[in-house]
This record gives structure tokens, C-alpha cells and sequence, in this order.
């Protein structure tokens, strides 16, 4: 990548629609693939990616991914129109899931979206009001980013 | 060990041929939920083998760069689901195996986890 050069863009996500579960991330990191960004850093980017954009689709009634690539860091934000996370920090243990059964018959609803994200994210933030919606904020580092 | 030694091993029938039978697969994944495969997956190259039999698979293995996808108990893929695996260049495997027998067939010929651990 260009030094300086800033790449943004932003997705539209539709709650239910789980025939295009997905697309918006695999566009991202096929974006990022063709900017001599590490593979790891694709990997982990779109791994944290994917599970935010799963939780729009699951939860909540649309949603909009924003994302910027910087030569130092990839930042994606996700601010959807759903019910809202009560207690952060439940949501955030492993294993913990609101999904109901039919989402889990599809593979989803493990409990391991949230603690995926984290995993995969240099920096991350979760802000949610009931009822209103919730944010997500994934931060991956290009430089001195954590090696997994 | 490679896609195609893999496929013999587990008796499999090639349902999409993504053009890669050399690739060279270095571990295993398996499950039937896909944020543990997100989660445990930490090592590029795997070999995903599972029951759900869905396009959601295949996402999965696009995001965490798995290449080839093993369909346990004869499940076969829908169009939608091949189509999308022929877009993305993963192969498509189904076995009448169990997922159990599956698995210790390839850990018996020496593939260990995509988690790293269970050498």
C-alpha cells in the first residue's frame, strides 16, 4: 500500500437475510488481501469481522459495517439497529448465547461471536443501549499488532 | 498429506473439484458449530469436516482459509452451496463416514488438530 493511503468504505446488513450472511466480509478481506497486508492479519481481521456481521444478521434489523485500512491499522465499526447486549460482560463469556434454536440448527449461536472478536482484535469495544442498538469496534494493528 | 490422499483415506467422493488435489492439508478441523471452528481454527490450511451441510459452511471456511470441506454421513450439498464453493475455490468432499470415524482415520494416518494441540 501507498504510504498515507487511506482505504474506506461501508457496507449495508440486513437482519435475517442469511443468503448474504457473510458477503460483506468476504468483500473486505478480499479487499485486504490485495493490499500486501500479512495473511495472519487478513485472517484475524476477517475472522472478527464475519462474527460481527453474523450478529447483525442474527439480532438485530439492519446494520451498517464501516471500515478503514490505514498503512498502521485496520479499524471496522458495526452499528446496528437491534435490542441491544443488557450485560456486556455475560455476553462476552464463552458459551454464553441468546440465539434461539433455530440459528444454532444453522451452525450459529455457539456463544463464541463476542470472545471471537476479541480474540482476534488489537482493540475492541462493545457499546450497546436496549432497545436502541449496538456498536462494535474491531481494531487490528498492521504494525506491532499482537502475533498469534 | 494431500486433499487427494484425504479423500481416499476416507472413501470420499469428489463433489467439487476446486482444481487444488496436491494441496497440501497440515491439520483437521471439525465441528458442527461454526464459531468454535472461528474460535480454534488457528492454523491456516485446514481440512474442515462437519454435518452441517449449509452455505454458511462454506463462508466459514472462505473467512478462517480452509480449502476443502468434508461432508460427513452422505450429506450432500445443495446448488447454492456448491455453486458458492465453486466461486470460492473450495473443494467438496462427501463421505459416508461418521464424523467420528472420519476423524480417526485422518489422525491415524498422522493429521493432528487445527487447535495445534493433540499431537
Amino acid at each position: 500500500m501507498a504510504q498515507n493511503r487511506h482505504i474506506e468504505g461501508s457496507f449495508h446488513l440486513t437482519g435475517g437475510d442469511f443468503t448474504n450472511a457473510g458477503a460483506a466480509s468476504s468483500e473486505l478481506k478480499s479487499i485486504m488481501s490485495h493490499l500486501n497486508i500479512s495473511p495472519d492479519l487478513v485472517r484475524r481481521a476477517a475472522i472478527a469481522t464475519f462474527e460481527a456481521e453474523m450478529n447483525v444478521i442474527i439480532h438485530a434489523v439492519a446494520g451498517v459495517m464501516y471500515y478503514l485500512i490505514t498503512p498502521d491499522l485496520i479499524k471496522v465499526v458495526l452499528n446496528d439497529m437491534g435490542p441491544g447486549i443488557p450485560d456486556i460482560e455475560q455476553a462476552m463469556q464463552e458459551g454464553f448465547s441468546t440465539a434461539p434454536d433455530w440459528i444454532r440448527e444453522m451452525g450459529w449461536g455457539a456463544g463464541m461471536g463476542l470472545p471471537n472478536m476479541k480474540k482476534n482484535s488489537d482493540e475492541f469495544r462493545v457499546d450497546s443501549v436496549v432497545g436502541e442498538g449496538t456498536t462494535v469496534e474491531i481494531i487490528i494493528k498492521i504494525k506491532e499488532g499482537k502475533t498469534q | 498429506m494431500t486433499l487427494e490422499k484425504v479423500r481416499e483415506i476416507l472413501e470420499g467422493e469428489l463433489v467439487l473439484d476446486a482444481g487444488n488435489p496436491d494441496t497440501e492439508i497440515t491439520s483437521v478441523c471439525s465441528s458442527d458449530l461454526m464459531s468454535d471452528l472461528l474460535h480454534f481454527s488457528s492454523e491456516p490450511k485446514s481440512l474442515l469436516i462437519t454435518g452441517l451441510n449449509n452455505t454458511q459452511v462454506i463462508r466459514t471456511a472462505e473467512i478462517a482459509d480452509i480449502k476443502a470441506v468434508v461432508f460427513v454421513l452422505d450429506k450432500r450439498p445443495d446448488r447454492e452451496t456448491v455453486e458458492m464453493a465453486k466461486q470460492k475455490g473450495i473443494t467438496l468432499v462427501v463421505t459416508r463416514l461418521s464424523r467420528f470415524t472420519a476423524c480417526g482415520r485422518l489422525y491415524a494416518a498422522g493429521l493432528g488438530s487445527c487447535t495445534g494441540v493433540n499431537r
